[in-house]
């Protein structure tokens, strides 16, 4: 038998229908919608008289738009508050559970799937979010999809779209002090480029990945689509078992054994061929931080600015542009620099492990006078965790308030704006122009590196911050 | 429910010369807390087209009386980011049909191609070229044939074959649904629910 990829084994197990020339039918598993991409695919049905076909395997929360905080208050915004009770009233029309706000299991749609047991090994997942390849640390084919597609899905749980090329990325060695696996992912990126991954689904493997725990697993899946790939996916093993076998609950699997017989088959094959192989070296990557206004222009954190983008050539206009807005000069390092705003949270580093790690560097220091810090835990069961866990206290004493679970500042859609000119070390995952405010500057960064900034009101290297 | 169908088009062009046009710039978030499809046109590039004050920005392409036309002519991996269609809604509300260049994000071609808005990829020297050509005469024409898959620069005859994968160039052509085409498969669907089904 032909050897084959864990991609294709997945994908291949769900195509309903192959169109000649054209796209795959491609059955799903499991729909995760949230308020803003979902009402316009809703309207759809409606026009076309039709249910959602299976309300079973869709899921949905609130987490864009809202406020993180008084969430038991309503929302004051009229446009967010009119799409948040528009999706209630859709899942209530539909049969659809809805974890909304103010639910004991609320939080953002790539950290409740995972936690409350709904994203599963060898599943097709989709939402109307490009973050959606977070689940796919799991060993699922998860991606990000349009409205339209949305409608397609709940319409009849099956979505058109063409077979991505596989690409497989390597990372072996021990990672250094202070390195964690949002530095991984970075460092790919901008070894790549924000384009290295277009028309690719990547599989991320070697031993610096199978070291990772399911929390850092999400963070480096989570930032796949950064570098253009649709997703990224990591074959389950023990860490991925023993993660799902302490839930309390893994909806629709009764058996877990028998569940766990099936997930132990979810790898490639020996000389399975990728259409792409790539490999790095963990003990080259450092904490890093980006310095303009993508995710693939970034640098060790005690690196320079490269002069230019093209090495050897002139500087793109668009180089230019970026290093403008960002109110920086090519050649220039970063350390020292004034920090306005950090930012903690997103669905690529608001999970448990994201705040212990933050809490660790601030631990017995205080947050600079001149930093306002967002706390934005990913979900409900975050917050409760940090909770029970002391975390709270610990940023409380240093004078950190933490808010309640949201999207948040990562794309500012709520009242959790950068101001304008101002410099943020965020650990979310675009630094575009505007995206976290009209005028923001966003730097991309650790937990370990924003509580770095967060302490110090500048830009420093956590190394420095953390004992032995 | 029938779409638009995609005619021949002759157009005019606006040239937008940049690299990595996320779908942040296309419509900032801030404008997706609607609940329908119409009107985003308004907001596009809204950040690149209108001053802190309020005022247009004269220097931003859309605001320049130079040029018009329903060919929106960009530089390398344009849509990258958001999977937002919100971005694609806008860009067909303002009225271009095409978007050209050389290198699309996967999931912004999708989009457009969910909505009539077709993406062309042309290769990175022809994409130079035009844009020169643009800068130099703003009343510089192209012509997409959808049929035939060619993008032509009509005063220079410059005719390049575009991809398109043969089941969406035929739903642009006769204007069908994808969805009407997914419900119609039903009996498959339901087959495959109960033989194949891996995870209930």
């Amino acid at each position: 038998m032909e050897a084959k990829t864990l991609f294709d084994k997945i994908w291949d197990g769900h195509v309903v229908r192959s169109i000649e020339d054209g796209p795959d039918v491609l059955y799903i598993d499991r729909h995760y919608i949230h308020e803003v991409t979902s009402p316009q695919a809703f309207n759809g049905l409606k026009q076309r008289g039709i249910q959602v076909l299976r309300p079973g395997k869709t899921i949905a929360t609130a987490d864009h738009n809202i406020p993180t905080k008084d969430q038991h208050l309503t929302i004051q915004d009229e446009s967010s508050r009119n799409q948040v009770e528009k999706l209630s009233e859709n899942c209530k029309i539909h049969g659809i559970e809805y974890f909304g706000l103010n639910h004991s299991k609320n939080g953002i749609v790539h950290v409740i799937g995972p936690e409350l047991g709904y994203t599963q090994p060898g599943m097709t997942i989709v939402c109307g979010d490009s973050h959606t390849s977070t689940h796919g640390a799991f060993g699922t084919i998860a991606f990000g999809i349009g409205t339209s597609e949305v409608e397609m899905v709940l319409a009849t749980q099956c979505i058109l779209q063409p077979k991505p090329k596989k690409m497989k990325i390597t990372i072996s060695g021990k990672l250094n002090k202070g390195v964690t696996s949002k530095d991984i992912i970075m460092y790919i990126i901008c070894e790549i480029s924000t384009a290295g991954g277009t028309g690719y689904f990547v599989e991320y493997a070697g031993s610096a990945i199978t070291s990772l725990s399911m929390e850092a697993r999400m963070t480096i899946c989570n930032m796949s689509i950064e570098m253009g790939a649709r997703g990224g996916l990591i074959a389950p093993d023990e860490i991925t078992f023993d993660y799902l076998r302490k839930l309390p609950a893994i909806p629709g699997v009764k058996d877990f054994d028998k569940a766990l017989s099936e997930w132990k088959k979810l790898k490639s094959d020996d000389g399975a061929v990728f259409d792409k192989e790539l490999a790095f070296d963990a003990a080259k990557i450092k904490p890093m931080i980006t310095y303009g206004t993508n995710p693939g222009m970034g640098m060790a954190v005690d690196a320079a600015i490269p002069l230019s983008d093209i090495a050897g050539a002139d500087a793109s206009a668009s180089f230019l542009k970026s290093l403008n807005y960002m109110g920086f000069k090519p050649g220039i390092k970063l350390l020292g620099h004034p920090v306005d705003y950090v930012f903690i949270g997103s669905c690529t580093n608001g999970r448990i492990e994201d705040f212990r790690a933050f809490a660790q560097l601030i631990k017995g220091r205080k947050k600079a006078d001149s930093v306002t810090a967002l706390i934005v835990p990913g979900s409900k069961l975050v917050e409760e965790l940090m909770k029970k866990e002391g975390l709270i206290s610990i940023y409380e004493d240093a004078g950190f308030e933490v808010r309640q679970p949201g999207c948040s500042s990562c794309l500012a859609m709520n009242e959790d704006k950068i101001p304008v000119g101002k410099y943020a070390v965020s650990t979310s995952n675009r630094n575009f122009e505007g995206r976290q405010g009209p005028g923001a500057r966003t730097l991309l960064a650790s937990p370990l590196t924003a509580a770095a900034a967060a302490v110090t009101g500048k830009i420093t290297d956590p190394r420095k911050l953390m004992n032995n | 429910m029938p779409k638009v169908k995609f005619e021949i088009l002759e157009s005019t062009c606006v040239p937008l010369p940049l690299e990595n046009v996320d779908t942040d710039q296309i419509i900032p978030a801030r404008f997706l807390s609607a609940t329908s499809r119409e009107g985003f046109g308004d907001n596009l590039f809204r950040d690149w087209r209108y001053l802190k004050s309020g005022e247009k920005n004269s220097d931003f392409v859309l605001n320049n009386a130079r040029f018009s036309g329903k060919v929106l002519v960009t530089g390398k991996n344009f849509g990258s980011g958001s999977s937002r269609e919100h971005a694609v809604w806008a860009i067909y509300d303002y009225g271009f049909r095409a978007v050209v260049s050389s290198f699309f994000a996967d999931i912004f071609k999708n989009n457009s191609l969910n909505n009539g808005l077709l993406p062309i990829v042309i290769p990175e020297g022809l994409l130079n070229k035009l844009h020169n050509l643009i800068q130099g005469d703003p009343s510089v024409k192209v012509r997409i044939n959808l049929e035939e898959q060619l993008f032509t620069i009509l005063p220079t005859e410059d005719s390049v074959r575009f991809e398109i994968n043969a089941y969406k160039k035929e739903c642009l052509l006769k204007g069908l649904d994808d969805i009407d085409f997914l419900l119609s498969m039903k009996d498959q669907i339901n087959d495959y629910e109960t033989n194949k089904i891996m995870v209930k």
